[in-house]
């Protein structure tokens, strides 16, 4: 007796390969194909767009006077703008050499919020960044290279150079009892800044290095102030921002220039002053001289320039269009769980880890060309229309442009990717839908359009995912001018990279307690 | 009607989603209105902030919660295929929409009173804490005080027009996360856009027509003469943004296969 071996039947075809490009092909169709998402991408990237474009065309602003010309402003070596406004005295200098100064007394005077209306009050005092010292500057011009050592209201001594660089000397302010020596040398391009107690014991400060500066320059000692900031709650949000004149008035002597100066007389310039429609000069600054001592006031800042339209205020719409975003990549994952669609995708694909990173990729990768286009649209046109009605766009270099554009971009596809976590997570769309608005939309209207204060508006941008926001903001802080560094000023509290960080950070935990959740549960 | 009033009640009473989200509302409202008055603070040289407007800002998270509850209402019901066998024993539609606006209605009221009765609470106990005395200006917050009441009373009937708003949206959207979607999109995101334009002309007709903004101003009971709208005229907008939803919704309720 035989016994015959029974062959299990197996098909003919060929098994069907899956590997994970055809899971996120799978993904993509199911995207592709549900005509309600793909509106949904579209929608999103218009919103964000035409809100941005609508946003600028609603912002005009004007100069007054004949033509309605604004006065340009200037641009500083590294192509940022700058304020460049302060009392200059100063002779040319050819080739290296070096200016000395001995500051005695540093007064001022500061206008205040009027009591009564209308009524001018002005006290005496010196704002914390006045500044009184030596400077060597390539020319008169506004926006040229420069390096000057000086001693402010309330910072010590400082050496700062090209608008935006500002290297701390020893702390104090200035009197008759403790006077402040000052010295600024050239070498080639090398500028390097001393300060001195007595005259004879010098200290180094900081050595700038100002490529291209010419073989004449001038050389000399300013004084300028910025004006006095304060900052009030808007009544629709927000909040309003007033700066008011200040002056500051320092005495030099013991000046003493070393090298040779080809002209060999003192001139003195009111660089930046606004020439009123009379003929006479907006809040001019002065000069005197007595006895080898001088008393100069000058009024204005030499930093950099912040009071305009950034280009990122052509995004508005990104908080519209995140919204839509956020709807669509909730149901791309919820829908599945609403038909049941879920278990013939987990039945084909039995490693649901590398589902959810299918799905994953595919809403992010979607949502990152449609936020760029949308980007790509706003910003370029935005600043253009925003140009066109007057307003002043503060210039940023190119790279910034592009960071600003493809990080909105990539903050929208990791929003998303964070929204179809939440999705996964809950499996019902209201709560997920709630639950990524709430924690990625709201906390940045709440920190930069409500009434919370700026501290707590601040942790807010720190700790959510919102946080990620940071990414389009264009304009640096610099710590040595004094502005409102506020959320609603469009300052975030963290660099741009790392408040995408953040972002990123809650959705990677998010999206693996997704996938814990995915392989622990029955779908 | 009762029959309607009496059904769409039972599906309230017996899920256990709307119970959990009436407690969320309550509590995300109390919180964030206690939070808020616990971080602000005013300073001996005075302050121009609006204490009983702060102490009800959790209003503006409670709204989002009223707003899942409303949505789900209906949204729920397209969802699981209920809807079919609602309008099969109830074909009188309207009614069925009216039947559930009357219980949300009913439900948000008590859950927002109690939220808003919270958070003047919670204000009245920590804001004189923070340098809103008497001394400052600031009387402590009380009901007995006419605007502050009438800020108290209109924030509960705010929430309740939020809930009509997002029905009459959802009931017209059908799907639950787009409803959420645009009903978020509507109340925050239109929010701000005042803040985007500088045209003054377009801010304040943007904050005329933001059904927040508008509806809020039920809340302000200081520099009143500066917004855009009186306080009620503010909430009928909101009242009308709700009465249009519902009326559009309704009408699609009518026309369409369910």
């Amino acid at each position: 007796m035989t016994t015959g071996a029974i062959t299990p039947y197996r098909s003919g075809m060929k098994p069907g390969r899956d590997g994970f490009a055809q899971l996120l092909r799978a993904e993509w169709t199911k995207l592709r194909t549900v005509r309600g998402w793909l509106i949904g991408m579209v929608v999103a990237a218009l919103v964000t767009a035409l809100l941005g474009l609508f946003s600028a065309s609603g912002s005009h602003s004007s100069c007054g006077g004949p033509g309605d010309v604004c006065p340009a402003v200037p641009v500083g070596p590294g192509g940022e703008a700058v304020d460049d406004k302060f009392y200059f005295v100063h002779m040319p200098l050819a080739g290296d050499g070096g200016i000395t100064v001995r500051v005695t007394s540093m007064t001022g005077q500061i206008r205040l919020p009027d009591l009564t209306p209308g009524t001018r009050r002005v006290v005496p005092g010196v704002e914390p960044w006045a500044k009184a010292g030596v400077m060597i500057k390539a020319g008169t011009r506004q926006g040229t290279a420069y390096a000057a050592m000086m001693v402010t209201g309330s910072h010590g001594a400082r050496m700062q150079y090209d608008f935006t660089e500002d290297v701390a000397g020893r702390p104090g302010g200035v009197s008759a009892a403790s006077p402040r020596w000052l010295r600024l040398t050239r070498s080639g391009e090398e500028l390097t800044g001393y300060e001195s107690a007595d005259g004879t014991h010098w200290t180094r400060v900081g050595t700038a290095r100002l490529a291209g500066l010419p073989a004449t320059v001038q050389a000399g000692f300013f004084v300028a102030s910025p004006g006095d900031l304060t900052v009030k709650q808007a009544d629709f949000g927000g909040s309003i921002e007033q700066i008011r004149f200040a002056e500051a008035t320092a005495v030099f002597d013991q000046v003493g220039l070393q090298g040779k100066a080809p002209g060999g007389t003192w001139s003195h310039d009111d660089i930046g002053v606004t020439t009123l429609p009379d003929g006479s000069f907006h809040h001019p600054g002065g000069f005197k001289e007595s006895g080898g001592a001088y008393t100069v006031t000058g009024v204005g800042d030499i930093a950099p320039y912040a009071d305009g339209q950034r280009i990122e205020s052509t995004l508005s719409g990104v908080p519209a269009g995140l919204i839509v975003v956020i709807v669509v990549a909730v149901m791309f994952i919820t829908a599945e769980y609403g038909r049941g669609l879920i278990r013939t995708t987990l039945l084909a694909s039995p490693r649901r880890g590398r589902v959810l990173a299918a799905k994953a990729i595919v809403i992010g990768t979607a949502t990152f060309v449609a936020g760029l286009a949308a980007a790509g649209v706003a910003v370029p046109f935005g600043t253009r229309i925003l140009r066109a009605n007057g307003n002043y766009v503060l210039p940023v270099p190119p790279l910034t442009e592009v960071r600003v554009v493809a990080g909105i971009a990539a903050l929208l596809a990791v929003a998303a990717v964070l929204a179809l976590a939440f999705g996964a997570l809950f499996r019902r769309s209201a709560a997920a839908v709630t639950t990524a608005i709430a924690v990625i939309v709201l906390p940045h209207i709440l920190a930069t359009a409500s009434v919370l204060p700026v501290g707590v508006a601040q942790w807010l941008l720190r700790v959510t995912p919102a946080a990620g926001f940071a990414i389009q903001q264009s304009l640096r802080e610099h710590p040595q001018v004094i502005r409102n560094y506020a959320p609603s000023a469009g300052y975030y509290p963290l660099a741009p990279w790392a408040g995408l960080a953040v972002l990123c950070a809650y959705t990677a935990l998010v999206l693996g307690l997704a996938v814990f959740r995915l392989r622990r549960r029955d779908a | 009607m009762t029959r309607q009033l009496h059904a769409e009640w039972t599906k309230v009473r017996t899920m256990a989603g709307p119970g959990r989200l009436l407690l969320a509302i309550i509590a995300l409202t109390t919180a964030v209105s206690a939070a808020a008055a616990a971080t602000v603070s005013c300073p001996s040289a005075g302050c121009e902030h609006d204490a009983t407007k702060l102490g009800l800002i959790g209003v503006q998270a409670g709204q989002a919660v009223v707003a899942v509850l409303a949505v789900l209402t209906i949204s729920g019901e397209y969802g699981t295929g209920m809807i079919r066998t609602t309008l099969a024993a109830m074909p009188r539609r309207a009614t069925v929409l009216a039947a559930k606006a009357a219980v949300l209605a009913g439900l948000t009221v008590a859950a927002g009173t109690v939220a808003v009765l919270g958070s003047v609470l919670a204000g009245r106990l920590i804001l004189p804490g923070n340098g809103f005395t008497p001394a400052h200006g600031y009387p402590p917050l009380s009901l007995a005080d006419g605007p502050t009441l009438r800020a108290a009373a209109g924030s509960v009937l705010y929430l309740a027009l939020i809930a009509m708003l997002s029905l009459g949206v959802a009931t017209a959207v059908r799907d639950s996360a787009t409803a959420i979607g645009v009903v978020l999109g509507l109340l925050y995101v239109f929010s701000i856009l005042p803040l985007m334009i500088s045209d003054p002309d377009w801010q304040r007709l943007l904050w005329r027509i933001s059904p927040m903004d508008a509806g809020l101003a039920i809340q302000a009971t200081t520099h009143l003469s500066s917004l855009p709208l009186s306080p009620w005229a503010g909430l009928g907008v909101l009242g009308a943004w709700a009465t249009g939803a519902l009326l559009g919704g309704g009408l699609l309720l009518r026309l369409r296969d369910a």
